[in-house]
């Protein structure tokens, strides 16, 4: 190689590291909570004055939705939430992350409901838990209460044909797996 | 061309922004003793606010922040933890990211290492610019030399 073509190719080698970054999302961290057992919470019901805990849905796969009705990019994602609700049978907590039930209620009943179950968490406590720190978030768990995925943002048709679906697929499959 | 004057009611101005606001994002909390309010106030300024990431605690009115703040405040005054607890705590539920000092370990080596990788590379660089420059300095006196006597 000519030695003129040094700095050149350092330019070159910069420029693509830099075009690597520009490609990634920042609001993208990482959580650490991937792998490690769902946060432990009991929270009250939006829809009855009975507590729900996340170790009552242990032996299935569940999702965990955390939304509120003064997010915006909640409301862009509802729709598709409530398409995928109709068509599998995954159940789906909703977590009203720092709102009032009337609100929620409202929202809910104008946007449609895709939540088996709505727990109300109006101070966050349980969004800190969760390292909640943008709603929506989408966490994923395994049949043995084990954080396997989490979204960061809202859920996109994309995300769901390519992430979410053969995700739940695996995950059911691990289930049948140990039961067989 | 401003003057002098210019420059400085300027500068005083905008000093005087930064400072009214920087103390309106603080709220106040009452502490049991010195310690948990010199770990407090070092806790808000190490840790990072989340929602946005170029911010720590302290600079942030932003409402993860608040609630960051408060829980930061709890465990040190309720539930008397110490420093390293509440940074553990953080941690476990947002990462290293929340760290404005993150530890140095096998993920964080290029972030820590990287500046000196390059600060010896720029060196050498210099070392072989320098000695060539030496090189060609020399046998140019060379030549001149030799020029004149002849």
């Amino acid at each position: 190689m000519k030695k003129q073509m040094i700095p050149l190719s350092l330019f070159a080698g910069l420029v693509i590291f830099l075009a690597i970054g520009l490609t990634l999302d920042p609001k993208e961290v990482p959580s650490p909570l991937i792998g490690k057992p769902a946060a432990k919470f009991s929270l009250e019901r939006l829809y009855s004055e009975t507590a729900f805990s996340p170790s009552e849905l242990k032996g299935q796969p569940w999702i965990l939705n955390i939304w509120a009705s003064w997010c915006v990019s909640c409301r862009q994602e509802h729709k598709l939430l409530v398409n995928f609700s109709k068509q599998n049978s995954t159940t789906i907590v909703g977590l009203n992350y720092k709102d009032t039930p009337e609100e929620a209620k409202a929202w809910l009943k104008e946007l449609g409901n895709p939540y088996q179950i709505t727990v109300q968490d109006p101070k966050g406590r349980a969004g800190i838990d969760w390292g909640v720190y943008g709603v929506p978030e989408t966490f994923i768990m395994d049949a043995n209460g084990i954080i396997r995925h989490k979204f960061t943002g809202p859920l996109t048709k994309d995300r769901v044909k390519n992430q979410l679906l053969p995700l739940l697929k695996q995950l059911e499959n691990e289930r049948t797996a140990v039961q067989g | 061309m401003f003057s002098k004057s210019t420059y400085l009611s300027a500068l005083v101005l905008t000093l005087s922004c930064w400072l009214t606001s920087a103390q309106a994002t603080i709220e106040t909390y009452p502490f049991d003793t010195v310690q948990q309010e010199q770990d407090y106030n070092n806790l808000i300024y190490e840790l990072r606010c989340l929602v946005c990431q170029n911010q720590n605690l302290a600079d942030s009115n932003a409402e993860l922040a608040q609630d960051l703040r408060k829980q930061v405040h709890t465990m040190l005054v309720e539930q008397k933890q110490d420093k390293a607890s509440v940074v553990k705590y953080m941690v476990d539920r947002y990462g290293d990211f929340v760290l404005y000092n993150p530890p140095v370990k096998f993920q964080t080596f290029l972030l820590w290492g990287g500046p000196f990788v390059f600060l010896i590379l720029g060196f050498w660089w210099l070392f072989k610019i320098i000695t060539q420059a030496g090189k060609t300095a020399n046998t140019n006196n060379k030549a001149t030399h030799s020029s004149d006597t002849e």
